[in-house]
This record gives structure tokens, sequence and C-alpha cells, in this order.
């Protein structure tokens, strides 16, 4: 009888379900039957649960709280207020930003819906009721709402507590509603730049308070056991482990004895990074009772109160030649961080990564100054989607690229082209400091006008502005494009630490004797799908089928220390730790192959799943046989097992980079507009699971998509929250959502192991500024140069009002 | 706030649990069943997380008490499966055309795509994306959610399932 | 999330029904399909102590065609509305508005009595009831009662029925075969409020409007009945100027609130915008 054919190297390739290939996600199996384990279906015995009492001001005085009603309804246990947490010495916590924030309000409000009593029950209903009994009586004060007058000279005081401190964390504060001052580049060149320009242009460009509104609000179940001394803290945590350690420097436990466990997520969109007032709350009711305790936020509380994102006021100024090519960038930001500045950058990096403003573009030279603020509104604010507010500049330099393109007369791809960085300048260094990996910038562009025949859009843009001037139409065409680079993976130990923490992340490897795989790694996935794609590097790295890799995050008990994700971080360094842990148990296998097939290491190589003798592939040994072996027999000195860990330190942030390009019609007597076309090229390097990365610029365009066209969290002159339930706050809906045309090209990170630089948050760094784009693009033949966001209908229409299109 | 035993059918099994008047049903799913597969995302009635089948119908279980759906046939994602404890279609379709990321949203979106195949067994997308104008999901994008109950429509139909040009 | 406490009721008969509201708290409260009452009482903004649950009182339910006029249940739900024989073809803009009400699932549970008893100026079906010339049937202690759509609303969840009457049915006369209606709204997205919206009905006759009634939403304290800009039109071939008096007339019967979807200016112009574009499509349907 004939022998099977052996597979080919294709066919075993395609077996691992390795990078690349669109694997299916492991995740889906449970999802699909409703057996997530989300944070709310935890129950443990004996558990209570909390619920705020939240502040009507946006700015009081507490002169008195009673709890007393409270505490007399049968089922509650416990109210906090800040005096009892003083007692703990929690009144108030530390920020990721270097400040510090009220847990429960303590002596004055600073926000409308702040924490100020945290009420503990024996179920969700009594606390909702308990809740509503406490009473406090306040004295309103003059609220601060507008950035631009929070450091007016009569401005009031908000921040009591740091009154008399003129420095912060950041430098010096210029005015006690002053946070930092934030900036780098050459000022100097910058202004002789200026000076010196044929043409410049400068514009108040302001991205609008959002907030990422996961559909899973943030909560918490803290249990401390009397007897062991050890509080488990289940929670919304895209960083378990960083949480861990905040916990362990403010509650004075021993880090040890606390387990922070983050099971599946909701989403996070970087809402889930930081510590919120319900956590903390959770874990002293917790510590106080000896039993656990639940917190659920509700969506109003989620979205006027844990955190927002943006809030960015971008002065923006492009200096250039006539005949196009830019000279200089100015930037003056005034960054509006609400009470506290809770930030959640990088420590060294008070206003993010906002020096990638100069985004795709070969400025000479620039400046950028940024200035943030205390307001009476929610503190923040969080890095939505956005690897710390690379989303904010990123708008502001293509809104501006647009405005300079339209005052030279020369058309905005083709201003962008003349602009480029060049293929030949990477590793590129930007003149705010950025040493950009790689990029090819005009063949992504080329590829794009090409996909969506962009000059003959032209062509059709200019028939209908003719057919509109003879009053044929109501309907203006507004093209936008944004060529945008961000800048991801935070990051090297050089310059990214989190609270003193570097920014490096981690995986462990274990092959267990009968070849199947369990990874851990110190990321912690929120629909992002790392139990499919990390198997997948894994499977390519040391040839085991994906399948056959369990991969696990969120317990800080046996994952090891990582950072977690949140700003495209999750590729670029995890994937790194994975790919280095799993080279390291290559090695080994290739050590132990060699001794078993009496070779040296040498005349080994490598061909999917298997080391075989160079000449002689009949003598191979499996990776799966290496396993069983490295439990067995392994060579003289080695040690048994087959195991690495990794933590690795990014030698540098990556550089994705994309060209969105979007069709937008208008009608000028509702505002109304219709997303004809969008079309998303992505440039994320390395491409692990095609199908995951097309899920996320899905998602990141449709974020976008609400933002640019509608979504803010805003506040009234009296500080009152608008907008802050599903009612008001803009999420499109399978109608509304426009459809997606994705397309990709691939240029590695030189410096990352397997070339890969990260994609999720690209969509939404890329979509905003393309619609915005289009929708300014539909008014400038009739004399519009910049609309601010958002684009809701409404103030689209004030837009063609202001043009006098309804006399 | 005293409580009274309220029964109904769920997944197929008779149920019964001490609640109050305001319990809520996502409530008396959730913690009296521990049913935890319907989410809670919202308290005003938009996201429907808590899509659940009622009587044949899509209902918000959380804009409904519990003792209102009194002697009810209630559906959730937990019986959705087939008997033989095979998936149903549609979440073999979810799964195989990547129509979820966090999970949150996707047991009432499967929920509710099950009753819109029952309105309509051949929709275009145009009534897919009507269909399920009422579940809201901060992940997708939508685009391939829609694929999923194309897929599974074509599955059910017993037609090959054909993607829509770019 | 949480509502406050209540005792809930469910009569099977409407005599019970009424019987419990007039005996119990004056803060009892009947509960149709509960989609604009529940979110109320979730976020305490509401807080009946008494539920009174009209869900199995049978007569409440069905659509029928007595004589001229098509009466109503008001338990019929959106969803019924939408798949009904009777109204797809006599009166067929119910389908229409009831398709831009909230989303498939709301649709499924909410109500025709529950959109128009309240008097929340943001629910659509008031104007379309305006629109047809439609009657409430008012049951109380006393007996029925009927009080006409354009005489029901009085300001913003003020409305014509007394204490103690449950809006039981809603009757109007058919209109007459081949005639024109529209509902335009405009919205933000699907399951938004109108931020304006006109509701049409007409008819023509040798190419010139005979009748016409228009009706706008969420422009102002109620639904509000535009009569003038209705009688503009009529005799007219909804040519550039009857249509442009008409739409000024409209505009001009407007008071809207200013919140998140625009301005007064921005609504009132809406509403004369929806008012042209559903008069323009009710006329196109009438003479095709």
């Amino acid at each position: 009888m004939n022998a099977p054919t052996p597979p080919t190297s294709l066919e075993r390739a395609e077996k691992l379900q390795g990078m690349g290939c669109k694997r299916k996600r492991v995740e889906d199996v449970r999802f699909t039957q409703g057996r997530g384990n989300y944070v709310d279906d935890i129950k443990l015995p004996g558990m209570l649960h909390g619920d705020f009492h939240r502040s009507s001001h946006a700015h009081a005085r507490i002169l008195k709280i009673d709890t007393s009603k409270a505490k007399a309804v049968p089922g509650v246990v416990a109210v906090l207020t800040a005096e009892d947490l003083k007692g703990v010495n929690l009144a108030w916590m530390p920020t990721l930003a270097g400040d510090v924030q009220m847990v429960l309000a303590d002596g004055k409000v600073l926000f409308q819906n702040q924490e100020i009593a945290f009420v503990v029950a024996t179920d969700r209903y009594i606390a909702a009721d308990a809740a509503d009994l406490v009473e406090v009586e306040y004295e309103a004060l003059p609220v601060v709402i507008d950035p631009f007058t929070a450091m007016a000279p009569d401005a009031p005081v908000l921040r009591e507590d740091l009154k008399d401190k003129m420095t912060g964390a950041h430098g010096p504060r210029k005015h006690h509603n002053h946070i930092f001052n934030w900036s780098v580049g050459d000022k100097d060149l910058t202004d002789i730049a200026f000076v010196k320009a044929e043409v410049s242009t400068k514009d108040l460009l302001s991205y609008q308070r959002v907030h990422p509104c996961p559909l899973e609000t943030c909560q918490t179940v803290c249990s401390f056991s009397k007897i062991t001394g050890e509080l488990t803290i289940y929670g919304t945590f895209q960083a378990p482990h960083v949480i861990r350690t905040v916990v362990a420097l403010i509650s004075g436990l021993p880090e040890q004895k606390i387990h922070v466990i983050a099971p599946d997520i909701g989403g996070g969109f970087g809402n889930k990074v930081g510590a919120y007032p319900g956590y903390i709350c959770s874990a002293v009711a917790s510590i106080v009772t000896g039993v656990p305790v639940k917190w659920v936020e509700d969506r109003i509380e989620n979205l006027s109160t844990t955190s927002f994102a943006r809030d960015y006021h971008m002065t923006t100024e492009i200096a250039a030649t006539r005949d196009g090519r830019v000279q200089a960038l100015r930037v003056h930001i005034l960054a509006d961080h609400g009470a506290f500045d809770a930030c959640a950058d990088p420590s060294k990096w008070p206003a993010g990564f906002s020096n990638i403003v100069t985004g795709s573009y070969d400025f000479p030279v620039a400046h950028l100054s940024v200035d943030g603020v205390y307001t009476n509104k929610a503190p923040g604010g969080v890095a939505y989607r956005c690897s710390f507010r690379v989303t904010e500049v990123a708008y502001a330099i293509e809104r501006a690229m647009d405005i300079m393109a339209q005052k030279l007369g020369i058309d905005p791809v083709d201003f962008r082209l003349k602009n480029f960085i060049k293929r030949e300048q990477f590793p590129y260094p930007s003149a705010l400091g950025w040493e950009y990996d790689s990029g090819d910038y005009h063949t992504a562009m080329e590829k794009a006008l090409a996909a969506t025949q962009y000059r003959q859009l032209r062509e059709e843009q200019k028939a209908k502005q003719e057919a509109f001037k003879r009053g044929e139409t109501r309907d203006i065409m507004g093209i936008g494009v944004a060529f945008f680079t961000e800048i991801v993976g935070a990051g090297p130990s050089k310059n990214c630490d989190i609270l003193g923490i570097a920014m490096f992340d981690s995986a462990e490897i274990r092959i267990h004797p009968t070849g199947r795989v369990l990874g851990r790694m110190g990321s912690k996935s929120q629909g992002q799908g790392h139990e499919t794609t990390w198997a997948q590097i894994i499977a390519t790295e040391i040839g085991i089928p994906a399948d056959d890799i369990a991969i696990e995050e969120g317990n800080t008990d046996t994952a090891p220390y990582g950072l977690g994700t949140y700003g495209s971080r999750s590729t670029p360094v995890t994937g790194a730790a994975i790919a280095m842990a799993a080279r390291k148990i290559k090695a080994k296998a290739q050590m132990i192959a060699a001794w078993m097939l009496e070779v040296h290491e040498g005349d080994l190589e490598w061909d999917v799943d298997r080391f075989r003798v160079k000449g002689n592939p009949e003598q191979f040994k499996t990776m799966a046989q290496l396993a069983w072996a490295a439990y067995n027999k392994v060579p003289p000195g080695m040690e048994p097992g087959l195991e690495a860990v990794s933590y690795y330190d990014p030698p540098n942030m990556t550089y994705p980079f994309g060209a969105y390009i979007c069709v937008m019609d208008i009608d000028v007597d509702t505002g109304v507009h219709k997303v004809r076309r969008f079309y998303a090229l992505d440039d994320c390097g390395t491409r692990i699971n095609p199908m995951i990365i097309e899920g996320q610029v899905h998602g990141g365009c449709t974020e976008g998509y609400a933002i640019a066209m509608g979504q803010e969290i805003a506040y009234d002159a009296q500080g009152n929250v608008k907008g802050a339930s599903l009612m008001d706050f803009f999420l499109p809906t399978a109608v509304e959502t426009p459809h997606w045309e994705t397309d990709y090209t691939v240029t590695p990170s030189p410096h990352h192991p397997i070339g890969a630089k990260g994609v999720g948050e690209s969509p939404n760094v890329g979509s905003v500024p393309a619609f915005a784009n289009a929708v300014n693009d539909a008014f400038k033949f009739l004399g519009s140069t910049h609309i601010a966001m958002p684009h809701d209908a409404y103030r689209v229409w004030q837009a063609a009002e202001a043009l006098g299109l309804h006399a | 706030m005293s409580k009274s035993n309220v029964s109904m059918t769920v997944n197929g099994k008779a149920v019964s649990a001490e609640v109050e008047s305001r319990t809520l049903l996502i409530h008396y799913l959730r913690e009296n069943l521990s049913l935890t597969g319907a989410h809670i995302g919202c308290e005003t009635s938009h996201c429907g997380a808590c899509t659940v089948d009622i009587d044949g119908k899509s209902v918000k279980s959380c804009t409904i008490f519990a003792i209102q759906a009194a002697g009810a046939h209630v559906l959730t994602i937990e019986g959705m499966a087939n008997a033989d404890g095979t998936l149903h279609v549609l979440q073999e379709a979810f799964r195989e055309m990547h129509g979820l990321q966090c999970g949150f949203c996707t047991p009432g979106m499967i929920t509710r795509a099950h009753r819109l195949l029952q309105e309509s067994p051949n929709p275009t997308e145009a009534e897919i994306r009507m269909g399920i104008s009422g579940n809201l999901c901060r992940c997708t994008g939508y685009q391939n959610i829609v694929k999923a109950i194309q897929y599974a429509a074509a599955r059910i139909n017993g037609v090959e399932y054909k993607e829509a040009a770019e | 999330m949480i509502p406050g406490t209540f005792d809930y009721h469910r009569p099977t008969e409407l005599s019970e029904a009424i019987g419990l509201l007039g005996r119990l708290d004056a803060d009892a409260r009947v509960i149709a399909g509960g989609h604009s009452l529940i979110p109320m009482m979730k976020l305490r903004l509401a807080a009946p102590s008494h539920l009174i649950d009209l869900a199995a009182i049978a007569e409440l339910k069905g659509v029928r065609v007595e004589g001229a006029e098509i009466v109503i249940g008001a338990m019929t739900t959106q969803h019924e509305i939408i798949a009904d024989e009777i109204l797809a073809t006599r009166a067929p803009i119910l389908k229409e508005a009831a398709l831009q009400i909230a989303d498939p699932q709301v649709r499924y549970v909410g109500t025709l009595g529950g959109n128009v008893a309240n008097g929340d100026p943001g629910n659509d079906m008031p104007a379309l009831m305006m629109a047809l010339d439609a009657h409430f049937v008012l049951s109380g202690p006393k007996g029925d009662r009927s009080v006409a759509a354009r005489k029901y609303y009085n300001g913003p969840y003020d409305t014509a029925a007394l204490p103690g009457e449950i809006l039981t049915a809603v009757r109007f006369q058919a209109p007459a075969a081949g005639h024109g209606y529209a509902y335009e709204k405009l919205k933000r997205k699907v399951g938004d409020y109108a931020t304006a919206a006109a509701a049409v009905v007409l008819t023509v006759s040798a190419g010139q409007i005979a009748t016409c009634s228009i009706a706008l939403t969420n422009v102002g304290d109620t639904a509000l009945e535009a009569a003038a800009a209705a009688q503009a039109v009529v005799g007219s071939t909804l040519d550039k100027a009857s249509l442009a008096q008409a739409v000024a007339a409209a505009e001009a019967i407007t008071a809207p609130a200013a919140d998140g979807r625009g301005s007064a200016e921005y609504r009132t112009k809406m509403a004369g915008v929806m008012t042209a574009r559903a008069l323009r499509r009710a006329f196109a349907r009438a003479t095709a």
C-alpha cells in the first residue's frame, strides 16, 4: 500500500491558521451563546450593591450632607462620604496625569453629577432608593464652563486644594485654573518662518467634548476577606496590572494580596483605563464590611462622569510658499480637562502625543504649545481610540492642510502629494521630535485615488456646483480627504511610563508535553480578539496550530505584568513580546532538535512546523515532537520544559498611516447629509488577521462618523451637562451608519519583530477629518473656509444660512 | 416593597421567582434566573442590548416589568441553540462573518435577528438595517452584522450565500 | 435605572380598570405599552403609586370598520398598525407614520393610545389624528364621550381627558379612495423624536386640491393643526405660489422649543420644509 503524500509546506501553513489568515474568532463561541463573563454577571455570596448620590450643581460648597434617611432604609448597610474615606486616606486619589482627584466630594463639588455619597445595600433596588434619600445642602458658586475664560484674571477659583501650589506635576502654573504648559519644537525658527511666509493661514480648530461610550459601562466587584487580608477586584480594566499597583500604592495593602481580574469587557475605547471613584468606594466598602461589593454605573453616570474625551481647541497656523510647499507649522492648544486632570497619558506627556500634529507632511520647522485648564466639567480626558490626543491633532492638521490648499487654489490631494514625507526619508525625524519608522505615502494615496476615481469625482463636483448656482438642485457635494499618520505602541521606556512603570509589555508562553500551548499576556482585549490573534502569531512563530493554543489575559496573578490595551499598543508591544518569547522557545527547541537528530544547530532549517536537516528533509522533528522531548529527555546540561517569558521594551513607537476619502451630499435646506461613499485605506504594516483588521476599521469609522456628524457632550452656562443620555448622545444605528470600503497597503515597521504596527485606532483618527473635510469641501465653492464640528443637520443648516443660501 | 410570585416560561422551561412589581424583566432574567446573556447598556431604552423575544415579539426587557410578562413565553439567547445542542444558524453566522467583537450587544442582536428573519425570511440589506435599528453596536459598525444575517437567511432558505459586491 | 415602588393591577374588563382608576390614589396611572411611562419611571421623573395595566382588556384591541368610520382600539400596537390590511388600504398614512416611530422593538409594544393620550408634544400620532380629524373615545365612570383630536391637546401633558378617564379608541372617517397622504418627519436617527414633522391628507379633483388637512409634530406645545396652511392650497394645483403660502402659514403657527436638535428658528423652518415635502408627496400620490 502506498504511503499517503505528505502535506506540502503550504498545506501545513494553512492548517496552522497562523499570521495573515482570516482565522475565525475563539471568543465568538461563548459570546454568541450569551456565555460571556462580564463584571455584572459575577455574583458572589453575600454580595452588596453600591450606588452614588450625585451633585446637582456644577460648582458649589457643600454645607451639609444628611445620610440619616438613607441609612434608615432597610437593607442599607453603609453610606460613605468623604469624611469616612479620610479615615483611610482615600478621600482623594492620584490621577494618571500627576493631579489628585476627589473620590467623594470633599467640602465642595466641581462638576454636575460628581460623586457625593456611596450607598451600600443588599440589592441594587434598595441602593437606588437610598441614594435618592441622601440630602445635601449646597451653596452655589460661580461656574467656569468656557475654557477660554478659565484663565481670566477674575475667574473663580476651582481647585482650592491647589490654590497655593504654583507648580504642578508638569511645571509652573500661571493661573489658579491653569494646569500645565507643554511646549515642543523650535519657537524662534518657527516664528521667523511665519514672518517670512509668502502665504499663511490661522484657524481655531476645535474638537468637541465627546465620550467613548462603550456599550458596557464601567463596573466592579470588590471582595475583601477579613480572614486572609486579600482583596480581589473584578473590574472593567483595560490595564489590570496598573490598577493593582495603583490600589497597592493608595491603600497600603501589600500588592501580592491584591488580585485584580479583568474578565470579558464589553468595549473599552479608552474609557476603562483609569481608576474611578466607583472602584475605590467599592473596595473601601468591601474592606469595611468584609463582603463583596458590586458597583455598576448606569449610562447617564458613564457619559457625565467617568471621564470624557477630546475638548481640545487648536489654533493652527501653516506657512507655505505660493507654489504650495509648507514651510512651518505653529499650533497652540487650549486643553479643557474638567475639574481634575485625570488624563490617561504616559506621565511625561500631559498633552499626549500631540506633537504628531505635523502629520504626514514634511514641515521643516514647527512649534507646539499646549495649555491645560480646569473647568467645572467631568474630569479627564481619556484617550478615546486615539493613542493620546492623536485624533485631536490629526483633525487639526488635516483641516488646516485643506484650508491652506483652498487658499492657494490647489486641489487638497495635490497639496498633500506635494508635501508628503517621501519614502526615502524614512526613518523620518519630525520637526517636533518623533522618528517615524516607515511609510510610503505616495503609493497609498495613488491607490486611494485610483480606487475612488477621485479626479472624476472632482469633475462631477464641478458640474454639480454649476447646477446649484443655476438653481437646478439644492444638494451640494463634498469630497473629504484625510491622510493621517498616527503614532501608537507606547512605548519606549526612555520616554513612556504610567505612574513610573515603564510601558513595556509581556508574554509568557508554555508548551505542554502533548504539544499544546498556553499563552498569557499583559494586554487585555475588550473586543480586539486577542484570544484569536495572539495564537496566530505563536502558531506562525513555532509551528503549532492556533487551535492548539489557549490565550489568557486579565488575571494579574497569572499574567505577566503588562501595561494593558489602549492606544493601539497591543500589536506593537505585546505582539512583539509574543514573537520574542516564541523565538526563545524556538531557539531552545532547535537545540533539542539538533541533539535528537545528531547534527549541529546550524545544519537545521525551519519549515513551517518543524526543524529539518538541510539537504536531508526526511530528517525532521516537529515542534510537537520537540515539546514531548523537552519533558522527556533534553540534552545534557539543559533544563527540562519548554517555555519562555518576554518583557518587551519597544525601541520606538510605530506609525500606521492611511488614506481616507469620503463622498458626501448635503441638502442645504435641511442640513441633512448623506454619505455616498467612504473608502478607507490603512497601512498597519504586517497584517495578522485581515478579518479582524477590517472589523476594527468598520467600528472605528463608525465612531468617527458619530463624532464628526453630531456627537457631543455639551454644557450650558450654568454647568448643566447636556447630551448625557442615549436620547441625545449621538450613536448611529445600522440605518444611519455608512457602508465602509476597506483597502490596504503594507509597509512593515522596520524595528518590530513581525513588522506590525497596530490598527485599532487608525479609523477613528482618519475618519473624523475625512468627514469634516467632506462637509467643508462641499461649501468651499460658496466662499466658506471652515465650519466647526460636529456637523449635525442644524449646524450645517446654520452654515448654509450664514452663506445666504436660504434667501 | 412587597414581593409576589411571578411565573412564566423561559426558553421552554417553566420558571418562577418572588419579585417586586417594579422588578424589570431584565433583572428577573439576569438576577433571579441567572440568565446573564441579555445585557444592560443604558437606562433610556435606546441600546437594545437587553432584547429578548416575548410571545413572538422582540421586546427590550429593560422596559417591561417582569410582572407584565407573567404567563408569557420568553426566548433569550440561552434558548437559541438547537435542542440537540448545536448552535442556531444565526449563532454560527455571526461567527462566520465576524459580526461581533466585544460580544456585549450580541445576545440582543442575535435574538432580534431571529425575530427579524421570522418577520421577513429574505430581507434586503435596507430591511436588515431597519430591522436591527433598535440594537446599537459600538464595535462592528454593523456591516458584518448585516452580512451575518444575510448569511443566516441564505442558509435557512437553503440558497447559496452571495456576498454583495463592495 | 431603578423605578420607585408601586402596586400592580391587571384588570380584564374595561369597567374594572375604570373602577380602579376611580378608587386608587390620584397618582395611579394606566399603563399601555409602557414605553413612554417606564423610561420616565426609571429616571424617577414619574413615580405612580399604582399601575393599572390595560394589556389584558380584549375590547381595547383591534381595527374595524364601522360604516364610513375606521375604529382602532387604543391598545393596538404600532406593529399591528403597520401590519393591518384595513389600514394599509383605507388609511395608509398610519402605516407610513408608524414606521417612523421609534424602532422595531418599541413598535411591538408601543400603542396608538399610548402615543396620543398623554399629550407629549414629541409624539407623532397626535398630528396624524389631527390631519385625519379623528376623535378620541374617552371612557370613564359616567360612560363614554368623544373628543376631537383637534380639540384634545391644551399644552404639554395637558389634555381634555378628565381624571378617571381612559382613552379607549380612536375613530375617524376613512379618507376617500385615491386620496393623497404623507407623513414627512425630519429626525436625526431612527428612534429620535421629530425635529419637525408634517402630516398631510388631501384629495384632488380635476387636478386641483379639493380637500386638505395638515398637522405638525413637535414644533409647539402640542401637535398643531395647520388649518391656514391647508386652506392656502385648497383649490390650487399645488403651484409654487400656493405652496409657498402654505409653508409660510405653517411656519407662522409654530412655537418650537430650542434643544439639541436645533434652534427655534431652525425647527420652524424645518416645519415649513416638511410641510412642503409632505404636500408634494401627497399630491403626487393623489394624482398618480
